[in-house]
């Protein structure tokens, strides 16, 4: 590759060194040939609102920044970046948590805001057409009139994109019952790197050929730069009841989820929040939890009424036997959206007790949750950090949130320490480093001890599949032998010696 | 990780000497699907060694199952604990296997209601045609760690590698179902279908053929009997209906068991996959349909153009599933861009086209 990589040691506020100053004329040069004045920013003032996503940790000043309105604009401007050797970064809400469009200092941001328009919605087939910039509630309530929703709610979900959805195959709190991204999308029109449409998936079933859209749906804005999504709806449920139901020790909350799970209930929700989590959600909302109890869950059940009843009375069994000290059922929707309310503002409620945090996102098997709860526990003493959890419980996806002040150089490495104890406990207990927020750049160390470098090669195999010069969010995702031959000098792969089968030189 | 176990290590040494003879390999798990996609070619590469439930955590909705299980062993293994594939893959024959069943990526009446095969894996040990043991995704319910490469090996038809072993997400079976049949014309059932999948009712199964519609209901008690008493129709027969369902499932039913010259000289066994909407074809020949309309099966003589465009207009694509000749391609044909793709793909699993060549397209 002819430029030179991203690096968090450079500071975005280094001045321009002549070398970029020089690409960045150029290639501002190519694009203004494209594309209308005002859909390109180049100066300092125009750029630094793009510097980060949701994960602020981490920050790179664009080269330049375009705001397509067409895809044919779209189009010229991945082949000028092609013809250039530029990468490319595509852009929605910025909401992402893992740094997946963190700007690359020598490549050009894509801006898909203006792609943000409904396109069709049609009630027989169930479905809506939509371009990639449109929010993810907007198509809910698109949808609403004809008693349809979407059913993926990530807790950004009045601000991030479907076409951010897409690329991290993100969940919600009602994706065990309604799955992920992947399981809700039918199709997937974009551009390749080269510029070249392409369509993956259709509004049939299924397609010739491989399943390429299960491959593009997660893949973090590398393989394709996503324009229209097509997306299923499904019919509202006639009512939904949540449940709040307090435990004495996590230990038993834990186990309350396990049984639950193998009763054969499949709840809409089922979610788990520690005491501190639950006080903090509490100040921050007063959606009237529980304070008293170590754990809370929430948990809850939708479908004709008949249904609900029927699911929460065998909940409230389960919940029971399992040591539950107190229940409570939502008696309205009002209420319902309040017991929802904390959950849902668990991230900014710990925005306003701490100068920083970082959220983890490893998934586990669900019978590990207590074991886990206790170990990170024993971490919070050991790195000197708070941590407060709050769990998907219901597919095991964790999110501890270790609460620091990024101000404080050492409290960062402490906490990127921490961090990283907790997804290798992930992954020896048989789970996964990131279930649904993606590894964007926050996870590469982690991603080096869960695949052998074999595992990472085809990674790299299947970019290269679809986008030969590796110009589309170049450095996420996969990370390069050498800085896990770096990582793998301090930590130990699946309990053997550190990479035996990595090439030494 | 534990010991490579003797069958695979075996596996990877076939595939090795394969592969420095540059010899194709055709793997063979039940050969209950060899009649479906392109002809296979090549040396057999047996899987019926590489068999065993590795983990089965009923609580955890996760069975971890090795490639050459009988498809059979797996299911009775999950009746046992109340829980199924919810998929319902078809089995047209007995000796299927898990690893076929993934592979080809098939799904049954129930397709429609609960997803694909694919949305059911969970994550996969995959021997490449580098030779190479790979394992993609795991056991857990959410995993974005690196590209979903599990979920585009199902239905890859065993082109990019040897599947040894999958992790399943299973579900617990249905507390109740109910079958309901209304005597409808085909625009009166599709549009009857359309209405239903706006509405929140259990709705699973749809199979309408010779002007008569039946629907499955599957869910909570209470469910089955508020969409019983909303939807109206005659109910069937609890075992009946068991068996009908059964017989769409493994295309046992009388439909597809005909003989294909009932339907002119050169008839062939088509499946047209489009979005469910489509307004009714008019083909010569005889038809059944599935998944509220988005899985259309036609006997027919109509030359292989026909059909394809007729799907392609409506927006899908049709598969050539029983014919005499299959010269026309199993497989609708895919654009440059896509082709491209795929060529690319084949060559960073399997280089030197051992596996399965030409079973998916020709120059795969």
């Amino acid at each position: 590759m002819n430029f030179p990589t991203n690096s968090r040691s450079q500071d975005p506020r280094d001045a321009d060194s002549a070398e970029l100053a020089a690409r960045r004329a150029e290639v501002f040069a190519a694009l203004a040939e494209v594309l209308p004045a005002n859909a390109i920013l180049a100066s300092r003032e125009q750029t630094q609102p793009y510097e980060c996503d949701g994960l602020t940790a981490f920050r790179a000043l664009p080269m330049i920044v375009v705001l397509p309105a067409t895809e044919e604009q779209l189009a010229a401007i991945l082949r000028t970046c092609h013809r250039l050797r530029v990468p490319v970064v595509a852009r929605g809400a910025g909401t992402g948590l893992s740094g997946g469009a963190l700007p690359h200092r020598w490549g050009v941001t894509v801006s898909l805001a203006k792609f943000n328009k409904i396109l069709s919605v049609d009630p027989l087939s169930c479905t809506a057409v939509v371009q990639c910039g449109v929010r993810n509630l907007a198509i809910s309530e698109a949808a609403a009139p004809f008693g349809l929703y979407y059913a993926p709610d990530p807790s950004s979900q009045i601000a991030c994109t479907i076409g951010g959805n897409v690329a991290e195959n993100s969940g919600g709190v009602h994706c065990l019952k309604y799955g992920l991204t992947l399981h809700n999308v039918l199709r997937v029109r974009g551009l390749t790197a080269a510029g070249e449409p392409v369509e993956f998936g259709s509004e049939a079933l299924d397609v010739p050929g491989l399943d390429l859209l299960a491959i593009v749906i997660g893949s973090e804005g590398m393989l394709a730069v996503t324009t229209e999504v097509t997306v299923k709806l499904v019919p509202k449920p006639e009512l939904a009841r949540c449940m709040l139901a307090s435990f004495a020790t996590v230990e038993t909350a834990g186990a309350a989820v396990a049984n639950v799970i193998a009763q054969g209930i499949i709840p809409a929700g089922l979610e788990l929040m520690d005491r501190r989590m639950t006080e903090v959600a509490e100040n921050f909302v007063h959606a009237g939890y529980d304070l008293s109890a170590a754990a809370i869950l929430l948990c809850e059940s939708d479908g004709a009424p008949a249904e609900v009843e029927e699911e929460i009375a065998a909940m409230r069994r389960v919940l029971t036997e399992s040591g539950a000290t107190r229940i409570e059922v939502s008696r309205d929707e009002a209420q319902r959206l309040k017991f929802w309310s904390g959950r849902k503002n668990a991230f900014p409620a710990s925005g306003g007790i701490s100068p920083d945090y970082m959220c983890m996102d490893s998934t586990i098997p669900r019978r590990k949750l207590a074991e886990m709860l206790l170990a990170i526990e024993v971490m919070e003493a050991k790195y000197g950090l708070r941590c407060v959890n709050v769990f998907h419980a219901g597919d095991g996806n964790l999110h501890p949130l270790i609460l620091f002040d990024a101000n404080d150089p050492d409290q960062f490495r402490r906490c990127e320490l921490f961090g990283a104890e907790i997804l290798e406990a992930s992954l020896k207990v048989g789970g996964t480093v990131t279930g649904e927020h993606g590894v964007g750049v926050e996870k590469l160390n982690s991603m080096c001890v869960q695949f052998s470098p074999a595992e990472r090669d085809r990674f790299l195999a299947v970019k290269r599949a679809f986008d030969a010069a590796e110009l589309l969010n170049p450095g996420k995702v996969i990370p390069t032998l050498q800085r896990c031959a770096e990582y793998g000098k301090m930590h130990v792969h699946r309990g053997m010696m550190p990479f035996p089968d990595l090439p030494r030189f | 990780m534990s010991a490579l176990p003797a069958e695979v290590a075996q596996l990877i040494d076939r595939l090795r000497a394969a592969r420095a003879t540059r010899a194709p390999l055709q793997i063979v798990g039940g050969g209950t699907k060899a009649f479906y996609g392109e002809a296979p070619r090549g040396e057999p590469l047996p899987m019926r060694e590489v068999t065993g439930i590795t983990s089965y955590e009923p609580s955890e909705l996760v069975v971890t199952v090795r490639a050459g299980t009988p498809l059979a062993e797996l299911e009775s293994a999950l009746a046992a604990k109340g829980q199924c594939l919810p998929f319902e893959p078809p089995r047209f024959a007995a000796g299927g296997t898990v690893g076929g069943m993934v592979a080809s990526g098939l799904a049954g009446p129930s397709r429609a209601a609960v997803g694909a095969l694919r949305d059911y894996v969970l994550g996969l040990t995959l021997l490449d045609g580098r030779g190479e043991l790979l394992t993609f995704g795991g056991q857990v319910m959410k995993n974005v760690a690196g590209y979903d490469v599990s979920r585009l090996i199902a239905g890859s038809w065993g082109v990019l590698g040897v599947i040894c072993e999958v992790s399943l997400k299973v579900l617990a079976a249905a507390a109740d179902s109910a079958t309901l049949e209304y005597e409808w014309d085909e625009p009166r059932a599709l549009e009857a279908m359309a209405r239903w999948r706006g509405q929140p009712v259990p709705l699973q199964a749809s199979a309408w053929c010779e002007r008569r519609l039946r629907i499955r209901l599957a869910g909570s008690r209470a469910a089955v009997l508020e969409a019983r008493a909303r939807l109206g129709g005659t109910a069937m027969d609890r075992e009946a209906a068991f068996s009908y369902w059964e017989s769409v499932r493994d295309q046992r039913h009388e439909f597809f068991a005909a003989a294909a010259d009932e339907f002119g000289h050169g008839a062939a066994l088509w499946r047209m996959s489009v979005p469910p909407g489509t307004q009714p074809f008019t083909l010569a020949g005889r038809q059944f349909i599935e998944w509220g309309g988005a899985q259309r099966w036609w006997w027919t003589a109509a030359p292989a153009a026909t059909v394809r465009a007729a799907a392609a207009s409506a927006g899908g694509h049709a598969t050539l599933v029983r014919a005499a000749d299959k010269c026309a391609g199993a497989f609708a044909p895919l654009s440059g861009e896509l082709m491209r793709i795929h060529r690319a793909l084949k060559t960073a699993f399997d280089p030197e086209r051992i596996l399965n060549p030409g079973r998916l397209y020709a120059d795969l």
